[in-house]
C-alpha cells in the first residue's frame, strides 16, 4: 500500500519525531510511506484567517502534491480535517478542481483513523509505559470522529493505563491564531485543559495534534509542571517518547 | 442597549480576573451542560430530532414572505392587529403608539431579546411610560440600575446569590436574605402589583405559527401568562424569522427548544395565544398586537449569513463554548453573546462595530454539535472573517504577516530555508530549558505559556539526512 505522509508545519519544525513515528507506525502496518518533498502547509491558518485566496493557493500545491497517492495520512485531525472537510468547499467556484478535491479528500485520513480503520494493526511497536490521558483535539473529534481510534490503539500497549480526565472533549484553547490574538482567553482554556489533565496523576497528557500539544505543554510548564510529559499520540505508538529531544537522533527505523 | 462590542478584548480579560464573575459562570457547565445531555440521552434519536428542526426551520425561510402573509391573515381573522417594523426605532415608535392611544401608564414585560434589541425599554421610558420587567432575572437587571443581561436564557448567570441578596436589600429596603426562595418571594410580592395596575402586557414570542395567527412563549416562571392575560392590552414583539407553517411544527421545535437550553423535557409553561379574549371568555386581553420585526432579517435572508436565521434561541451555543464559559456573556458588548453573537452581532450592527466577535472563537465547533438546528457556526464566522479580510477590516499586522506567510508556503526551496533558521533561532531561544519564556511579537502567547522549544532541526532536514 503506498501511503504519502502529510508530515504538517508544526511537525516539521517543531517536532519532527512525530512525523518518524507516524513513518514508523504506517511501515509497521506494511506501507509504503513516500514524504512528497515540496509539501509546506495545508492552509488552514489561511482559511480560518478569511484569506480564502492563500488557502486555495495552498490546497492547490497540496492537491499537485498528493493526488497520484492510493492514500494520504496526517499525523493530525486538524490538517486532516482541512484536506477531507474543507478542501471540497474551497472550490466551490471550480467544479473540476472541487472534484478533484473531494477525490483527494475521501482517501485522506487522520494518522489513528488509518491505523485502526484501514489498516487494522494489530499491535504497535511502542513500549511506553505509565497512566496517560487523551486529550481529544476539536477537528479530529468533530470533523474526522476521531474519539475511539487512539484509545484502541492505547489499549495494545500492555504497560499504558488510560485514565479519561474531566471534559476530554472540550477545547485546550489553542484554535490557531485565535492563541495569539486572544492571548489571555486562550491561556485560560489551557489552563483549564492542564487542570483536568493534572487532576488524573497521568505521567503523560497524549494527543493527535501538535498544536493543542504545544499550547497544552506551554501552559503546563509556565505552571511549573515539569514533571508530565506531554506527548504525541504517535510518538507513543512508536515507541519515541523522549520527546524533541530526540528529534535530532535518528530512529532506529527509518526512512 | 450601549453597544460596546469592539472593546471584546479588554472586557473579556477583565472577566477573566473577576473571581464573582468565575464562579458564577461555573453554574453553566453543572446546569445547562450536563442537563441538556443527560436531556438529549433520555430523548433517543435527538440527532433525526435536530434534522427535523432544519428542515421546518429552512422550508419556512424559503418561503418567509408567504408564510408571514399567511400569519398576518389568519392572526387579523382572529381579531389581532400585526404590525411590521422595518427597523429598532420603528418598533419602538409602534409600541409606544400603541400605549399612548390606549392611556398606558405602565407595561408588565416578560422576557424578549427582542425588546432589547430594538431598546424598547428606553424608547417607553422616554415617552413617560413605565416598563417593569416581571422575569426574575430581568428584574434583577432592571433595578441594578439596567444592567444588561448576559445570556439570553439565564440573564444573570452572572450574578450570585449574594449580589442579588444585597441588591434586594439595597433596593428594597428589606431586611438582607439570602435563601433563594425567600428572595423569589419578595420579588414575587413587589411583582404582584404590577401586574395587576399594568394597563399593557408586553411578550416576546418563541415562534409564530402561520396557520392560526398564534403567538407562542415558553417560560418557566408563569409570568409571561400573567402578562399576555391580566392587563387588558397584549402586544407581542418578536423576529420576522420566528414563523413557522404549522402548530405540527412548532410541536417538533418545542421538544428541541427546551432540551437544549436548560435540559428540560418541557417548560413549565407553554402558551399559545390566538388573538384577544373572545365574547364567551371570561379574560384575556381586550386587544392583541402583533409586532414583527425585521431589523436587518431579511438582509440576511438574502446573504450568506441566511442559515442564522434558523436560530430558534435556546443559548446552547454559548452554553457549551469554552470561550462563553470563561468570560461570560458582558464581553460581546451587545444583545446576543457567544457564538450566536458573534454572527448577529456584526451583521445587525456593522462588521466594522463588532470587528473582534467573528475571531473570538477557537473554531471548535462544540457550538455547531449542539445547535439544535444545525446552524454551522464557525463556518458562518469564517464568512465573515473573508469578509473582514475584503472590506481591510484586519488589522494591519495580520495581513502582513499571512501574506508573508502564505507567499513563503508557497515556494518550497525558500520556505525549507526560512524554517531551518527559524528552528535553529528558536532551538538558541529555548536553551538549557528547551522552554521560550517570551516570544517576541506573540506576547499573546507568552505571557501565559512557555513555547516548547524545538530540536533545531526540521523534518524535512532530518528525512534527507536520514536517506542517505
Amino acid at each position: 500500500m503506498r501511503v504519502a505522509l502529510f508530515v504538517t508545519c508544526l511537525a516539521d519544525l517543531m517536532r519532527p519525531g512525530v512525523a518518524f513515528a507516524a513513518i514508523r507506525l504506517l511501515e509497521h502496518g506494511g506501507c509504503t510511506v513516500e514524504v512528497p518533498e515540496s509539501q509546506t502547509c495545508c492552509g488552514q491558518p489561511a482559511w480560518n484567517s478569511g484569506d480564502r485566496a492563500t488557502a486555495i493557493a495552498l490546497a492547490r500545491k497540496a492537491l499537485d502534491e498528493f493526488e497520484g497517492f492510493e492514500y494520504v495520512v496526517a499525523p493530525s485531525g486538524s490538517c486532516g480535517g482541512m484536506i477531507r472537510a474543507h478542501y471540497p468547499e474551497l472550490f466551490r467556484d471550480d467544479p473540476a478542481l472541487q472534484k478533484r478535491a473531494e477525490a483527494l479528500a475521501a482517501h485522506t485520513y487522520e494518522l489513528t483513523d488509518f491505523l485502526v480503520n484501514i489498516l487494522k494493526l494489530d499491535g504497535v511497536p511502542g513500549d511506553f509505559s505509565g497512566t496517560v490521558t487523551y486529550h481529544d483535539s476539536c477537528s479530529g473529534l468533530r470533523e474526522l470522529g476521531v474519539k475511539a481510534q487512539p484509545r484502541a490503539l492505547l489499549a495494545k500497549l500492555p504497560g499504558v493505563k488510560l485514565v479519561e480526565m474531566d471534559e476530554a472533549e472540550t477545547c485546550c484553547g489553542f484554535g490557531g491564531t485565535f492563541s495569539l490574538k486572544f492571548g489571555e482567553v486562550s491561556t485560560q482554556l489551557a489552563d483549564n485543559k492542564c487542570g483536568h489533565a493534572c487532576a488524573t496523576g497521568a505521567d503523560a497528557i497524549v494527543g493527535g495534534d501538535l498544536g493543542c500539544l504545544l499550547n497544552i505543554e506551554g501552559r503546563l510548564r509556565r505552571r511549573g509542571d515539569l514533571r508530565t510529559q506531554v506527548l504525541h499520540i504517535a510518538e507513543v505508538l512508536a515507541g519515541d517518547t523522549a520527546g524533541p529531544a530526540s528529534a535530532g537522533q535518528p530512529a532506529p527505523k527509518a526512512g | 442597549m450601549q453597544l460596546r462590542s469592539n472593546e471584546f478584548k479588554p472586557r473579556a480579560a477583565a472577566n477573566l480576573r473577576d473571581e464573582k464573575l468565575q464562579r458564577g459562570l461555573g453554574l453553566i457547565k453543572v446546569k445547562a451542560v450536563v442537563n441538556r445531555a443527560s436531556a438529549v440521552a433520555e430523548f433517543g434519536d435527538f440527532e433525526a430530532l435536530r434534522e427535523a428542526g432544519k428542515v421546518i426551520r429552512d422550508r419556512a425561510l424559503a418561503d418567509l414572505d408567504i408564510y408571514l402573509e399567511r400569519f398576518e391573515r389568519e392572526a387579523t381573522a382572529r381579531g389581532a392587529v400585526v404590525h411590521w417594523a422595518e427597523n429598532a426605532s420603528e418598533a419602538c415608535r409602534i409600541v409606544v403608539g400603541i400605549a399612548r392611544d390606549n392611556g398606558v401608564k405602565k407595561v408588565a414585560k416578560s422576557k424578549s431579546m427582542v425588546s432589547e434589541e430594538v431598546g424598547l425599554n428606553e424608547a417607553l421610558i422616554e415617552a413617560g411610560i413605565e416598563p417593569v420587567e416581571t422575569d426574575l432575572g430581568e428584574y434583577i437587571l432592571q433595578i441594578n440600575d439596567a444592567e444588561p443581561p448576559s445570556h439570553i436564557v439565564m440573564p444573570v448567570i452572572h450574578k450570585t446569590v449574594e449580589d442579588v441578596a444585597d441588591l434586594f436589600h439595597e433596593k428594597h429596603g428589606t431586611p438582607r436574605k439570602t435563601d433563594p426562595a425567600a428572595l423569589t418571594r419578595e420579588a414575587r410580592e413587589i411583582l404582584r402589583s404590577q401586574f395587576l395596575s399594568a394597563e399593557m402586557g408586553l411578550s416576546g414570542a418563541n415562534f409564530i405559527v402561520a396557520e392560526t395567527g398564534s403567538t407562542l412563549i415558553v417560560t418557566n416562571e408563569g409570568n409571561g401568562r400573567l402578562c399576555t392575560t391580566l392587563p387588558r392590552l397584549h402586544v407581542a414583539i418578536t423576529g420576522i424569522e420566528k414563523v413557522v407553517p404549522t402548530l405540527e411544527d412548532a410541536s417538533v421545535l418545542l421538544r428541541l427548544l427546551p432540551r437544549s437550553a436548560t435540559g428540560q423535557a418541557i417548560t413549565n409553561y407553554v402558551s399559545v395565544h390566538t388573538g384577544p379574549k373572545r365574547l364567551e371568555e371570561t379574560d384575556g386581553p381586550q386587544q392583541f398586537h402583533i409586532v414583527l420585526v425585521d431589523n436587518g432579517r431579511s438582509k440576511l435572508l438574502a446573504g450568506e449569513m441566511r442559515e442564522m436565521l434558523r436560530c430558534i434561541r435556546c443559548g446552547a451555543c454559548m452554553n457549551h463554548c469554552p470561550v462563553y464559559q470563561a468570560v461570560g456573556g458582558h464581553a460581546w458588548g451587545w444583545v446576543y453573546p457567544g457564538p450566536m453573537g458573534n454572527i448577529l452581532t456584526p451583521s445587525y450592527v456593522g462588521l466594522e462595530n463588532a470587528v473582534q466577535l467573528p475571531n473570538a472563537a477557537t473554531m471548535c465547533n462544540q457550538c455547531g454539535v449542539v445547535c439544535p438546528v444545525k446552524i454551522p457556526l464557525p463556518d458562518l464566522m469564517r464568512k465573515l472573517r473573508e469578509e473582514q479580510m475584503a472590506r481591510g477590516l484586519k488589522p494591519w499586522a495580520e495581513r502582513f504577516g499571512l501574506a508573508l506567510w502564505g507567499w513563503a508556503a508557497q515556494q518550497p526551496a525558500l520556505y525549507a530555508l526560512g524554517t531551518r533558521i527559524a528552528v535553529r533561532v528558536m532551538k538558541w531561544m529555548g536553551g538549557s530549558e528547551k522552554l521560550i519564556h517570551r516570544l517576541p511579537l506573540a506576547s499573546g502567547w507568552s505571557d501565559g505559556r512557555d513555547f516548547p522549544a524545538p530540536a533545531g532541526k526540521t523534518f524535512r532536514e532530518l528525512y534527507k539526512e536520514r536517506r542517505k
